[in-house]
């Protein structure tokens, strides 16, 4: 079996940084601007930036339902602009989405620039750094999500199945834990499908 | 100078989030609300584009505030503003006004003629301009959490970004090959602290996102200054003062993604209107220029 592959949104925004992280947890990263750059991936990432950029972009390239059906049969996990992306639901204003996961979120729901902040939170059972830049906020979460961290009592890390999105930058930190959890979920997913055949 | 400083990584990511994207100079709500329809990843939100402030002249100062707080209530993207270079006190009232990111710009006109901004002493991020490295790492020592180059504004001619682009990274490449007693030598000649130039050495690039600006008026303009080794660009006239901003917008939002694809980059080429006028740098006075501002 090759070296695991995961992509990288790269339409704008952070995606270099994540491409690092998959590559600190020994991941084959690839950035993703095409459609058919998607074909060989086992996992995608939606990075940070901003949403409205990423959106538009989606829909005039023709990649958002590409996106969608990957969703459907492979792990996605969005960081900051990217959980806005796979939220079912987006306010503040409201805008489209992939709707892969049952969330409600709010766009910059902690304020401007000047209310970034870097926390500490609670992840399985470890203190974890958390670094929210003009973050949104996961005002609802549906039945079938499971809450992994939260802050002031606002989920901020949340999986359902296969998919993961976290509110903050777990790229910008030194530590790789979370992008590890998800190559873990990656290779999950391939090995219950193989099971399957 | 401590990079893993909570507050001041906070800054540097934003500017991580801005990376690939276009930030576009507007002047009302209605351009901003144009500007991120087509897919701006930023706003700066200025009384006059560059081209307008240097057609007019005269003292150009921090916007109203008025126009600020519309822009900002307008959209839902980061909103920069422009402060005088070294005029401080602009700087806090646009840091309570809540603004995204300050830029300490050379389109105005200076207030201080030998000091910036002490900008560690900020809660909001600033971004300044350079035309080469010792300029760019002594505005990082200033606490600077994005360098963009500063071009030529307002003249609608690359080439003095690409002029600038070109120093940086060449620059960069240089102090790789270097060895450690050399680099204390290269620190003199820059006129830029050590632990900077030696931060360069090991890593070959800037601590900070490294963005461009400063007559980029096509897709392609875009386009070459990406790859030439800018991570995001700045478009201010080049937009507003063409015959078809909408258009134009979005044809650059698609090259700073795509750049390195020449057939996305024929896409967005095609069916452009009119480009905003050019001006030759190089007839220009040494007085008209306004990437020479800054010290």
């Amino acid at each position: 079996m090759g070296k695991l592959k995961i992509g990288v949104l790269a339409l704008q925004g952070d995606f270099e940084a994540h491409c690092k992280a998959l590559e600190r947890v020994s991941v084959q990263s690839s950035e993703i601007r095409t459609a058919t750059d998607l074909e060989d991936l086992a996992g995608l990432i939606l990075p940070g930036g901003e949403s409205t950029t990423m959106l538009k972009l989606l829909e005039r390239e023709r990649l958002f339902e590409p996106l969608k059906q990957f969703g459907r049969w492979k792990p996605i996990f969005g960081t900051c602009a990217g959980a806005i992306l796979l939220s079912r639901e987006v306010v503040h204003p409201a805008q489209p989405s992939l709707g892969l996961m049952d969330l409600t979120i709010e766009r910059n729901g902690y304020g401007r620039q000047i209310d970034s902040q870097v926390a500490r939170i609670e992840v399985g059972n470890k203190t974890a750094e958390a670094v929210f830049i003009r973050a949104p906020i996961i005002r609802r979460v549906g039945s079938n999500v499971n809450v992994l961290a939260t802050l002031d009592a606002a989920p901020v890390l949340v999986e359902e199945g296969k998919h993961l999105a976290a509110t903050f930058h777990p790229e910008l930190s030194g530590s790789e834990r979370i992008h590890r959890y998800f190559a873990e979920k990656v290779q999950h997913q391939i090995t219950c499908g193989a099971s399957l055949h | 100078m401590n990079f893993q400083d909570d507050q001041f990584r906070l800054k540097v990511g934003l500017a991580e989030m801005l990376k690939g994207g276009v930030i576009m100079d507007v002047v009302n709500a209605e351009q901003a609300i144009i500007a991120e329809k087509a897919g701006a990843s930023a706003v700066m939100a200025l009384e006059r584009v560059p081209a307008d402030i240097r057609k007019e002249g005269g003292v150009a100062r921090m916007s109203q505030i008025r126009i600020i707080r519309d822009i900002m209530g307008s959209v839902s993207i980061p909103v920069m503003a422009k402060v005088r270079i070294g005029h401080f006190v602009e700087a806090r009232i646009l840091e309570a006004l809540g603004v995204d990111y300050i830029d300490e710009s050379e389109v105005l006109t200076p207030a201080d003629e030998e000091h910036h901004v002490d900008k560690h002493d900020f809660k909001v991020p600033f971004v300044c301009g350079a035309r080469n490295l010792g300029e760019a790492l002594r505005r990082i020592a200033e606490g600077a959490a994005m360098i963009r180059t500063k071009g030529e504004a307002g003249s609608g001619n690359i080439v003095e970004a690409v002029r600038h682009i070109r120093t940086i990274v060449k620059e960069m490449k240089q102090l790789t090959v270097l060895g450690k007693e050399e680099l204390v030598h290269e620190s003199k000649n820059l006129q830029a602290p050590l632990e900077l130039v030696g931060y360069v050495a090991e890593n070959g690039k800037l601590p900070v996102p490294n963005f461009s600006a400063g007559g980029i008026a096509t897709p392609a303009d875009a386009a070459l200054v990406m790859q030439l080794g800018a991570e995001a660009v700045f478009v201010g006239s080049g937009i507003f003062k063409s015959a078809d901003p909408e258009t134009r917008a979005k044809a650059i939002v698609k090259a700073a993604t795509y750049y390195r694809d020449p057939v996305k980059l024929l896409e967005a080429s095609e069916e452009l209107g009119e480009a905003m006028p050019g001006l030759d740098v190089s007839k220009m006075q040494e007085s008209e220029l306004m990437q020479t501002r800054g010290w």
